[in-house]
């Protein structure tokens, strides 16, 4: 009995060892340049609970998306790309815990992805501690403002300054000059009440009431009546699970009467437009990062995107026409990981002692043009504020389906650089 | 908007959170009654009666209403059967000790509530209403010509909303009779008064504390499937319910039926009518200072009794 158990156990170790070998071997050939044949470790900080679940669902499916294309292609410097996803909970104090496991549990090359603002303000800190590469895909005006560090990056996704900037002006010619914001009473809201405000008061419009709304809030309509009469555009933008409810409130406070509405799609985002109570949106218009419905003119590259992730024409996942995505934010995980495999490839980054080399190669980077690593649309990159800037969308909701009826230019985005980054030492 | 309708808005949605709350709070207020237990899972059992009305309703294709009667009757069994399991397996076992019940249901609210995340997943989903109408109301107005009607801008309701409240007052009617009429209720009350005495005329109090459990969370989740067609199904939406609830049962004396609905009404209403007017958060902070006060001047509650 035990001589039989002997033998079945150097058979075991040796057929595990060629079961691994044989394994490994497809790899070795795939990554055969690399230096070390080690995976490259990406810290992927991901709101899998939390108000910002939905995001972080469809972060993580567009993140590992991106991971077996880059991985298809031949990965990063001839290694592989390996994943480590960690909850933070949506909360702040939690995902500053998680960037520096990342750093020193982890051994992560990079950290990335997390969306809501709160968080990445409340994790920045920590990876300029770490001294690990953190690259947000947040939307949040905190990068470009200079309020963050060096180690903290956004180039995969636009900011809300520059995104509402681009929007007044097709608002004040087409809606109407006086405006009534309601917005998620947190910095990502405040991105919107500030610069917003200055951008349509710069087109000669006004905004009379600036209604802010916890974004835990689950009932809406109390907030409604102080909406003034005379608002001739609703702004509205909304986060967190009951945004839905937020959309259906406000069809039924204004019944047949209301005024011109335009939303941030982040008021719907992974919420089905079909939805009964959503009538009333019909001929509204929203700001979208990507166009959640695929457009007359698709390009090439979004319908590749699609395919990877696994989103329909209608934005909504393959296997489920009801699971909708949060497409206007989504592929800022797609274009950020492009982004970490080209600036890894540009430093000949090997291991973490070259995080400066990556982070000096990705303030490099100026024009990256549309493509599959870039979906979206062309971009631009401004190193000195590590912040990307990029077309935007309008659409209008027609036949309960969103129809892109307004691109802007990258110019529209622009504005006066309020930081040099580079400037700051490592 | 003009005050009048303001204000009428801001108590028609005072009366929706406030006929909901009293029906959670209810069941905490039993639950606390009768056996002495504060039942930290409260909110999570409110949770759950909305969560099993999104699982009930949602692949219910026929008409929205068949799935939320389902979901009227089911959920609230559903919710009650784990209280049971639980009373049976932890409140029983550490002998409703007062202290040891609150780790206890702090255990049970994480349990409840991951699991939740685990098998609903943290989406949140909408449950269809059975009927939703909007309907304008008018306000009346001294014009030229007299007393006239108008519909002011943005004052409306539904009809789901007015049923909210209706439903509320016909179940809390039901309770009360049910306490005081039938002989369940004796027993509860008997249970709640004394203790010894009652085990000594042979009550069953384990069997009673059971149902009492039961009842409590069955209470809470029939609140949460009439509130889920407006606010949607939610693994985190137990946390504010719970909070109220014990500002209401705090406010309202513990253990008193007729605190706890007063405490509702008048937490519900001030909550809808400040948040309207000034802002949610003061409101919130209005609440808690009065529980701080209830507890400094009259520590039993409004209708509470002291205890010996």
């Amino acid at each position: 009995m035990s001589k039989l158990l002997k033998t079945s156990r150097r058979s075991l170790i040796k057929s595990v060892g060629a079961g691994a070998l044989m394994a490994g071997t497809p790899l070795l050939g795939r990554f055969a340049s690399a230096q070390s044949g080690a995976p490259i470790k990406i810290g992927f900080q991901q709101h899998s609970t939390g108000i910002g679940a939905a995001y972080g669902r469809w972060y993580g499916r567009t993140t590992e998306a991106a991971v077996k294309a880059i991985n298809e292609g031949g990965g990063i410097n001839g290694r592989p790309v390996e994943i480590v996803a960690e909850d933070d909970g949506t909360d702040p104090k939690r995902g500053a815990e998680v960037v520096e496991k990342f750093a020193n549990q982890h051994n992560c090359d990079v950290a990335f992805g997390t969306l809501f603002s709160h968080v990445v303000i409340g994790s920045a800190p920590s990876a300029g501690e770490q001294k690990i590469p953190y690259f947000v895909v947040s939307e949040g005006h905190h990068v470009a403002s200079g309020g963050l560090n060096r180690y903290t990056l956004q180039p995969g996704i636009t900011d809300v300054k520059s995104q509402v900037q681009a929007m007044a002006p097709y608002v004040a010619d087409n809606l109407g000059k006086k405006v009534t914001m309601i917005f998620p009473d947190f910095a990502f809201g405040h991105d919107h009440r500030d610069f917003f405000t200055a951008a349509i008061e710069a087109q000669g419009g006004e905004v009379l009431e600036h209604i802010a709304v916890p974004p835990s809030e689950t009932s809406f309509t109390k907030y409604f009546p102080k909406i003034p009469r005379d608002t001739e555009v609703l702004y509205h933008v909304m986060v967190g699970p009951a945004v839905l409810t937020f959309v259906k409130e406000l069809g039924e406070f204004f019944g047949p009467s209301s005024p011109a509405i335009f939303g941030f799609i982040d008021s719907l985002e992974a919420v089905d437009l079909t939805s009964p109570g959503l009538e009333f949106l019909e001929g509204t218009y929203f700001w979208e990062g990507n166009p959640r419905y695929a457009q007359a003119d698709q390009s090439s590259h979004d319908k590749n995107f699609r395919a990877a992730v696994g989103v329909d024409e209608n934005g909504a996942s393959v296997s489920d026409p009801k699971d909708v995505s949060t497409y206007a934010h989504m592929f800022g995980c797609w274009e950020t990981l492009h982004v970490i495999k080209a600036g890894m490839e540009a430093s000949g980054y090997q291991g973490p002692s070259d995080r400066q080399k990556l982070i000096e190669a990705v303030e490099a980077m100026t024009n990256m043009a549309e493509s599959d690593a870039h979906p979206q649309g062309p971009k631009v990159f401004n190193g000195k504020t590590h912040q990307v800037f990029g077309v935007q969308y309008i659409s209008r909701v027609e036949n309960g389906r969103l129809v892109k009826v307004h691109a802007t230019s990258i110019e529209d985005t622009y504005y006066p650089d309020e930081v040099d980054y580079t400037t700051q030492s490592f | 908007m003009d005050f009048g309708p303001h204000l009428l808005l801001a108590v028609l949605e005072g009366a929706v959170g406030a006929a909901v709350l009293a029906l959670t709070a209810l069941g905490l207020s039993l639950v606390f009654g009768v056996m002495r237990v504060v039942n930290v899972a409260h909110g999570e059992f409110f949770m759950l009666g909305a969560v099993v009305a999104w699982f009930i309703a949602s692949p219910i294709a026929a008409h929205p209403a068949i799935g939320f009667v389902a979901a009227l009757a089911i959920a609230p069994l559903v919710a009650g059967g784990i209280a049971v399991v639980v009373d049976r397996l932890v409140l029983k076992r550490v002998e409703y000790d007062p202290e040891a019940t609150i780790v206890g249901t702090i255990g049970v609210l994480y349990i409840i509530q991951q699991s939740a995340l685990m098998i609903y997943g943290p989406e949140a989903r909408p449950v269809e209403p059975p009927f939703n109408h909007r309907i304008a109301l008018p306000w009346v107005e001294w014009g030229d010509s007299g007393l006239s009607f108008y519909y002011p801008w943005g004052l409306s309701t539904t009809s789901y909303k007015l049923f909210v409240i209706v439903a509320a007052v016909a179940i809390l009617v039901t309770f009360w009779s049910v306490m005081s009429r039938t002989r369940l209720g004796l027993i509860m009350r008997a249970t709640q008064l004394d203790r010894e005495t009652a085990v000594a005329f042979g009550i069953p109090v384990q069997r009673v504390y059971s149902i009492v459990f039961g009842f409590g969370a069955a209470l809470a989740a029939l609140s949460a499937v009439l509130i889920v067609p407006i606010q949607q199904a939610h693994y985190l939406m137990g946390h504010d319910p719970l909070l109220l609830s014990f500002i209401v049962v705090i406010i309202g004396g513990l253990g008193s039926v007729r605190g706890t609905v007063v405490a509702a009404l008048l937490i519900g209403m001030s909550d809808g009518i400040i948040s309207v007017f000034l802002s949610p958060t003061l409101s919130k902070i209005l609440a808690t200072l009065l529980v701080a006060l209830v507890l400094v001047f009259r520590p039993q509650g409004l209708y509470g009794k002291k205890m010996a």
